[in-house]
């Protein structure tokens, strides 16, 4: 205990995190863009420090009167959420170095938004969860424009953060309707009123702007229109960061939010988490069909993603939060390795995004491309590949519930899906060659590559010890 | 466990997949590729030799039986064979030596190839062993990876469209069952099939149909039956010789195999209630299909419609619950796989030497090829039924069968065995017999020993089954007879509860 009335040792990942942030940004401000590397690996440094320290933690426990709370459910998330920066900045190093865009902000404004994403995983009232959103958020506006002598990075960064602040709005409109009636911003005193005096009109309202603004940080329709232009906008590395941690993040926050704030307004939420699902599932596969910037069409198939994942939400049980973290650890992996392909495509100097230069790729490059399509067959969901776990433990939690049509509609809006995802294993294995892309893609690339494809095929072997960390985890959700 | 403490299983399961990893080591050579792909599968059908030899054919329980830990909470990796599933198992270890050695006209991206078979090979085995509902799936699907891509790369002009059908199609029946199969387990808190065959985890009779149709759904594409049948032409044509043998062979049991496991001992009140139903799309699938075969010009579409035609009569037996319509069925299939891949095989030996499969370009064949003529002939007979054929036997007890449920049934039901007479002897006269007046042809070379070496032991076990069925039946029958037992026992027990809850009423 110290003057703070808290035990530092709970916050010590954040507090690791923090300083070490404002020592990478003293270090680049006095050594300029060259530190940009050396910046990235210390970050990379940093997060395995903040991670290793995250998981020494045990049980749950509060600081800050309920502001903030560690437990197994934020120590899972604050793992992936790590564990995706990490990989984000080995793998965009050969990117920024080509791309000139070795400025030595860049892992600094990672870190900071990593911050913020650990913050979220552990708030444990609505000012904590603001504050740390905003964190989070700030540092990926500037990030989506980090090209800033490119148009469309420019346009994505604005975008963003436009449309983003106009989210954050409505959900200070929400958090603030709640704590009027409410009375306290601490999630589990919302719970306790909630329990004594049901669910009162400004309660529900206030739900429902908190949800909006949620919805818009997880790119669930219909406040996905953000997305597609900012992941084609921003540089590729950066697309991945955005696929990766932040949606881990901000589901995470989603999922204690509706779990430990509202255990008793379920029918209330459910009604509106099934139907922003439904609707992501069915404009994910939908809308990604016609695409033809890989970039694009990821945009969409996460999309897509996030409304499965809602499934396991909607079910508001133990299940299905254990099926949520089984699929965002598998979503991670999944996308870190589908973009670390992406960013493979490089030809004549240039990075490519089209579909249709991946055409014939099983031909040039076997391996690569065996891992492409394997990512890809996994995004579809078809065992014994790594995503058909993940859709078949957030489906479980569905039918559990009894969710059956949502659970209906979800297999089917999967199967609509799979077409996109056949396209692009039908071009790089049906169709003629292209020209080649550059053979060098570097040994961090290569061995990122390699590993997301042994994770992808060989998930089921190793499927039990996720499977039950999730599920312990889930289960300090739920005291 | 296993076989004296081998889990010989799974080792029979994977063992191919460790052969196709053992090409992927190797450095690219599409020769040596194929050597390797030939002596794993062989080894891997001497094994299931051997799993026949050993199999113990007077219990009906699961033989064989591996349990592993596997995802916690009541989902363990189970493999295990009893009677109806072990000769599955042989059928696809004697089928796939013969597929890799009839590829000899794959020239290009032979290591892809090789090793799409032989990880096909590992999931079709995967899902006649499964113990477990997750596992089955997990393979049942699995399977349309390789499938897809071989019948994509080797494929014909538009194989991009009917490996594109083939896909979705199978996706979107088997999704159906996930959703059932998760059902199932939070119903009964278990997922081990043999657990859930045992009476003690009965699925209430409430559930019964919509778990019984989910199943169908995905069963009913993949056997095929009528009206969602229209991805297996397609496939056929478009696949490459083997892809075709084992498409027909192999993947459509699975649909056969899943109703005797599955949709009979699990629902059996809602099979029962529903078995009209099966009968009504058997019938027009035999009756349709055989017609729209007879109007086939395209050598590899006609025996593709046969093949939905056989595979009405598999449906038809095996929703007459009986002993004689179950064992028939597994009979037909297997006759079946053998049949009609020995007659894709036969459409390949053609299609090699002249590129085309338009029946119109043939003619008057056994003046040049005799013993192709010859082999083809069995296998024509066999097609149709002739007494002394492995084709007789499943149809003649299916026929039985449908005839003791419903007289109706049986009448068109045999209309199907004249029909298929009819398209499968035209076929037979317009590409065999007749004058061989045609330029190009004038020069075809009859089998070469490689080709012979894969025809013989087809025509072999095509003529001795026929003759001496007794082998086949002695591993089935005990197992079948539980089936049979099981299902009625399970219809008692579902109106006994029903009579109770009546008579509980005031």
């Amino acid at each position: 205990m110290n003057a703070l009335g808290i035990d530092i040792g709970i916050l010590a990942p954040e507090f690791i995190l923090a300083i070490g942030a404002m020592a990478l940004m003293m270090l680049g401000v006095f050594m300029g863009d060259r530190s940009q590397r050396l910046l990235s690996y210390l970050a990379i440094a940093l997060f395995l420090v903040a991670g290793g320290t995250a998981l020494m933690g045990e049980g749950r426990s509060v600081a800050f009167g309920g502001g903030f709370i560690a437990d197994g459910f934020a120590r899972f998330a604050k793992v992936l959420v790590l564990g995706g920066a990490a990989f984000v900045l080995i793998m965009g190093q050969s990117y920024v170095d080509r791309q000139k865009m070795n400025r030595f902000e860049f892992p600094i404004l990672v870190t900071f938004s990593v911050l913020g994403m650990m913050l979220m995983a552990s708030a444990g009232d609505f000012l904590t969860l603001y504050l740390s959103m905003e964190l989070q958020s700030l540092a990926l506006y500037v990030l989506a424009a980090f090209d800033r002598d490119n148009l469309r990075s420019t346009e994505a960064g604005l975008k963003y953060f436009v449309l983003g602040a106009l989210s954050s709005g409505m959900m200070l409109y929400g958090i603030s309707l709640i704590y009027g009636f409410a009375g306290t911003v601490t999630f589990e005193k919302v719970a306790m009123v909630v329990q004594s005096g049901g669910v009162s009109l400004g309660l529900l309202f206030g739900l429902v702007f908190l949800i909006s603004g949620l919805a818009f940080k997880v790119s669930a329709v219909p406040f996905h229109m953000w997305t597609p232009d900012v992941y084609e906008g921003a540089p590729t590395p950066i697309t991945a960061f955005f696929s990766a941690s932040p949606k881990i993040a901000a589901m995470a926050l989603f999922v204690r939010v509706m779990v430990s704030s509202f255990p008793d307004a379920l029918d209330q939420w459910r009604q509106i988490i099934i139907f922003i699902a439904i609707l992501s599932m069915a404009l994910g596969a939908v809308a990604a069909i016609g695409q033809n910037n890989i970039k694009r069409l990821m945009a969409y198939s996460s999309i897509a993603n996030m409304g499965f994942i809602l499934v396991g939400l909607a079910a508001g049980t133990a299940q299905g939060v254990e099926g949520v973290l089984i699929y965002l650890a598998i979503y991670l992996v999944t996308n870190i390795g589908v973009f670390a392909c992406i960013l493979g495509m490089r030809r004549g100097g240039h990075m490519v995004e089209n579909i249709s230069d991946l055409a014939g790729l099983a031909q040039a490059r076997p391996g690569y491309a065996f891992v492409f399509s394997m990512l890809m067959f996994s995004l579809a969901g078809i065992p014994p590949l790594a995503g058909f776990f993940a859709k078949f433990y957030v489906f479980l939690a569905a039918i559990r519930g009894g969710l059956y049509p949502l659970a209906v509609i979800g297999v089917l809006t999967s199967v609509v899906g799979a077409y996109y995802y056949l396209r692009i294993v039908k071009i790089i294995y049906f169709d003629e060659p292209a020209p080649e892309f550059e053979r060098d893609i570097g040994p961090s690339l290569s061995a990122i590559i390699a590993a997301a494809g042994v994770f992808t095929v060989f998930f089921l072997v190793g499927a039990a010890p996720l499977v039950s960390a999730a599920e312990a985890a889930a289960a300090s959700l739920f005291p | 466990m296993g076989l004296g403490g081998w889990p010989i299983l799974s080792i029979i399961t994977f063992l191919p997949a460790v052969g196709a990893l053992l090409i992927l080591l190797t450095p690219a050579d599409g020769h040596r590729a194929r050597t390797i792909a030939f002596i794993v599968t062989l080894i891997d059908f001497l094994l299931t030799l051997l799993l026949w030899a050993k199999f113990d054919i007077g219990t009906a329980d699961f033989q064989f039986v591996e349990t592993f830990a596997w995802l916690g909470s009541g989902i363990t990796y189970k493999m295990g064979v009893d009677g109806i599933s072990v000769l599955f198992v042989v059928l696809t270890g004697l089928l796939m030596p013969i597929c890799i050695v009839a590829s000899e006209a794959i020239h290009t991206r032979l290591r892809e190839y090789m090793i799409a078979f032989l990880m096909l090979e590992a999931l079709m085995i995967g899902v006649f062993c499964a113990l477990d509902l997750v596992v089955f799936y997990a393979f049942f699907e699995g399977g349309l990876i390789p499938m897809f891509l071989i019948i994509g790369v080797w494929g014909g002009p538009r194989r991009v469209y009917a490996t594109f059908k083939f896909f979705l199609y199978t996706l979107f029946g088997s999704v159906l069952m996930l959703l059932a199969i998760m059902a199932i387990y939070w119903q009964t808190g278990t997922t081990d099939i043999a657990a859930l065959l045992d009476g003690a985890h009965r699925i209430p009779t409430a559930m019964q149909p919509w778990l019984w149709f989910a199943f169908l759904a995905s069963f009913a594409v993949k056997l095929p039956m009528w009206p969602v049948h229209t991805w297996l032409p397609d496939a056929h044509v478009e696949a490459p010789t083997a892809g075709s043998v084992v498409l027909a062979a192999i993947l459509l049991k699975m649909g056969g195999y899943g109703f005797l496991r599955f949709s009979l001992p699990m629902f059996p009140v809602a099979s029962e209630q529903f078995a009209p139903l099966i009968f009504a799309l058997s019938l027009i699938a035999i009756v349709y299909t055989s017609l729209v075969a007879l109007a086939q010009e395209d050598m590899k579409k006609l025996i593709a419609y046969s093949s939905v035609a056989h595979m009405g009569l598999v449906s038809l037996g095996t929703f007459t619950f009986s002993h004689e319509g179950i064992d028939g069925a597994i009979f037909q299939m297997l006759s079946h796989g053998i049949v009609s891949g020995a007659l894709f095989l036969c459409v390949g030996v053609i299609y090699d030497r002249m590129h085309t499969r338009l029946i119109s370009a043939y003619g008057g064949l056994v003046n040049r090829m005799p013993i192709y003529a010859t082999c083809f002939m069995v296998f024509t007979l066999a097609n149709v039924g002739l007494p002394g054929t492995s084709g007789f036997v499943g149809e003649f007890l299916t026929l039985l069968a449908a005839f003791r449920t419903n007289t109706w049934l049986a009448i068109v039901g045999t209309t199907g065995v004249i029909l298929s007479a009819a398209y499968a002897l035209w076929l037979y006269r317009r590409v065999i017999y007749g004058v061989l007046d045609k330029q190009s042809l004038k020069a075809i070379a009859d089998l070469s020993p490689r080709e012979i070496a894969f025809m013989a032991p087809l025509v072999v076990i095509t003529i001795a089954l026929g003759v001496y069925p007794k082998p086949i039946f002695d591993v089935t029958r005990a197992s079948v007879a539980h089936l049979v037992e099981l299902h009625h026992q399970g219809v008692a027990a579902a109106e006994a509860d029903a009579k109770l809850a009546e008579g509980g009423r005031p």
